[in-house]
């Protein structure tokens, strides 16, 4: 793999007070590459997407994203914390989709996809309706743009927040369990997007249920349980070959 | 699928459940209501002023120019109070949920000595601040820049009224906005940030605005609440309604009579208030209710056909909509 991973983690480390989270995660990300992970609940998957996107800080080891740090600038041999302005700029090149959607209830479907372009980037009103309007165009929801959420199904909502993530332009895009706050018959469309996404080159690190999406669109496929990575290879390769015991109970018990 | 609605049954007609026990209970309240003010009512009526009977004297001065002028002055102390708190009441809410310990310590003591002492004590306070302080300035260190004024002629009766009832009334907002800050769900704040947006731009254009729901009926308690309590600046001789009612009747023994006229224009403003935090609350309900729930006038209307409680505003079926595909 040449040139620089744009998610680069050695060892990293994470606890909530006594409880340790992240226990050593060892991962690279490729530019164009779509990773997924999966593990049993409360392995720690969430956690590891949020400190790759500043929302927690982490407590040892080493996590840099398309080359710089994550959280700290380094100068010489010594650790500089990050100012609330840089770790706001670095935010805004991640986009990140929730399992809950967390769209804001009061704007229309177009005004959050909007709101960050405008206020972030300060882009003028005029270039980032446009913009707006292409990506909800993008994810099949050209008709909806004066929706508001409550009005929307959960699949359209999750499809709004795609969007939302992508109007800030971003170099990665992380996922955590974007269909499993779904009913099943509206999964489809959002990974469809996703599919859409990844044959775009996005780089994409994807927590997901869905073994099927992992099979077909990943490029690679983690198994985490208990904060560490367990098994890691070509997501064919772990599905149907899987190395470890852990693996295997956890695949048998979700297939 | 045609057939099936063809074959709708017809709708049911049953004969309604008769509640006798509600019907007795409204003519025995009723009645107990209604003899409580007949019996003031005609004390009032046989109460001799100057005026003749009780009730024309309060109708004499019901629409008095002093009685007026006080109105004013009630409402003015009323509306700057409530800017004062709200506005500061915002800023004490953001700053106890800020990380740096010191400044939410600063605004938890705040709420806790504003809260703590009577709202009468701190209107004497700021009445009486010149005893102690004569003159008040503000300078620069180190440089001959000094301005200042005496304290009389900063903090007028009417200033320290408006101080006292707004400094408090800051506490009280201030817990009211931080409780509407906590209802916002934690995931608005995370997908916020998650695009980059700082904790101004946060609390300013995602929190706040979905804060409302939770801030605006209180607030408008509050407000009902101040109209009131601004009654209190009779403490430091503001001629604010109160004041001016109690001034006639010292003058004219015509005491309750000048309570009755006092009270009405109260009624009168806080019913006005009423009806506008009704609407107010209606608008900032968008986005999160589907149907808005009934005006006052429909559900009145609708009490009166059925005699039961109105109930619980009625939930639009759920817009189905199709899920369009690619
Ligand atoms: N903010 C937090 N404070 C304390 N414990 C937390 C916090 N967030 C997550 N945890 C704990 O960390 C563990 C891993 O959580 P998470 O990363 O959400 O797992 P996953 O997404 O794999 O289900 C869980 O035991 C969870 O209870
Ligand atoms: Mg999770």
């Amino acid at each position: 793999m040449a040139g620089t991973p744009m998610v680069k983690a050695e060892a990293v480390h994470k606890n909530f007070g006594r409880l340790e989270v992240l226990r050593g995660i060892d991962l690279e990300v490729a530019p164009r590459e779509v990773m997924c992970m999966i593990g049993p609940s409360g392995s720690g998957k969430s956690t590891f997407l949020r400190c790759i996107n500043h929302l927690e800080k982490i407590d040892a080891g080493r996590l840099s994203v398309d080359g710089e740090l994550v959280g700290y600038r380094q100068q010489g041999d010594k650790l500089y914390e990050l100012r609330d302005a840089e770790v706001c700029r670095k935010r805004s090149e991640i986009g990140m989709v929730f399992q809950r959607f967390n769209l804001f209830p009061h704007m229309t479907a177009l005004e959050n996809v909007i709101e960050a372009p405008l206020r972030v980037k300060r882009e003028s009103r005029a270039v980032a309706v446009d913009q707006g309007r292409r990506l909800l165009e993008r994810v099949g929801l050209a008709e909806k743009v004066n929706a508001y959420p409550n009005q929307l199904s959960g699949g359209q909502q999750q499809r709004v927040a795609i969007a939302r993530a992508l109007a800030m332009q971003p170099k990665l895009m992380l996922f955590d369990e974007p269909t499993s706050a779904l009913d099943p018959e509206l999964v489809g469309e959002v990974l469809d997007v996703m599919r859409g996404l990844a044959e775009d080159g996005m780089t994409m690190v994807v927590v997901t249920h869905e073994m099927g999406f992992a099979r077909e669109v990943g490029d690679s496929l983690v198994f985490m349980d208990g904060g560490v990575v367990v098994e890691e290879g070509k997501p064919k390769a772990v599905l149907t070959n899987p190395q470890h015991e852990r693996t295997r109970t956890f695949l048998s018990s979700v297939l | 699928m045609a057939d099936a609605v063809a074959q709708r049954p017809e709708a049911i007609k049953a004969v309604p459940v008769r509640h006798p026990g509600r019907w007795v209970a409204a003519v025995v309240v009723l009645a107990v209501a209604a003899a409580i003010v007949y019996t003031i009512a005609a004390a009032i009526q046989s109460d001799l002023t100057s005026f003749g009977s009780g009730w024309a004297a309060v109708g004499h001065y019901v629409f008095h120019r002093l009685i007026l002028q006080g109105i004013v002055v009630t409402l003015e102390l009323t509306v700057l109070a409530m800017v004062i708190g709200i506005i500061l009441g915002v800023i004490l809410a953001v700053m106890r949920i800020s990380p740096n310990p010191v400044v939410s310590s600063v605004s938890w003591f705040y709420v806790w000595f504003f809260r703590g002492t009577p709202v009468l004590v701190q209107i004497f306070f700021w009445f009486n601040l010149n005893l102690i302080l004569p003159h008040i300035g503000i300078g620069i260190p180190f440089t001959s820049i000094w301005w200042q004024v005496s304290t009389n002629t900063l903090i007028t009766p009417f200033m320290a009224a408006t101080l006292g009832l707004g400094l408090n009334e800051a506490a009280y907002m201030a817990e009211i906005v931080r409780a509407g800050i906590i209802s916002v769900e934690h995931g608005q704040t995370e997908a916020a940030q998650a695009l980059g947006m700082d904790r101004l731009l946060v609390m300013q254009r995602i929190v706040l605005p979905q804060a409302m729901r939770v801030i605006i009926p209180p607030t408008g308690n509050e407000t009902i609440s101040m109209l009131k309590t601004s009654s209190l600046a009779f403490a430091a001789s503001v001629t604010e309604l109160f004041t001016r009612q109690q001034q006639i009747a010292t003058a004219t023994y015509a005491v309750l009579e000048l309570l009755i006229v006092a009270s009405i224009w109260y009624l009168v403003m806080t019913s006005i208030l009423t009806v506008g935090q009704y609407y107010l609350e209606r608008r900032f309900g968008r986005g999160t209710q589907r149907g808005l729930p009934m005006t006052p006038f429909q559900r009145f209307r609708r009490m009166l056909v059925t005699f039961h409680a109105p109930p619980p505003a009625t939930q639009e079926a759920p817009v189905v909509l199709p899920s369009e595909h690619r």
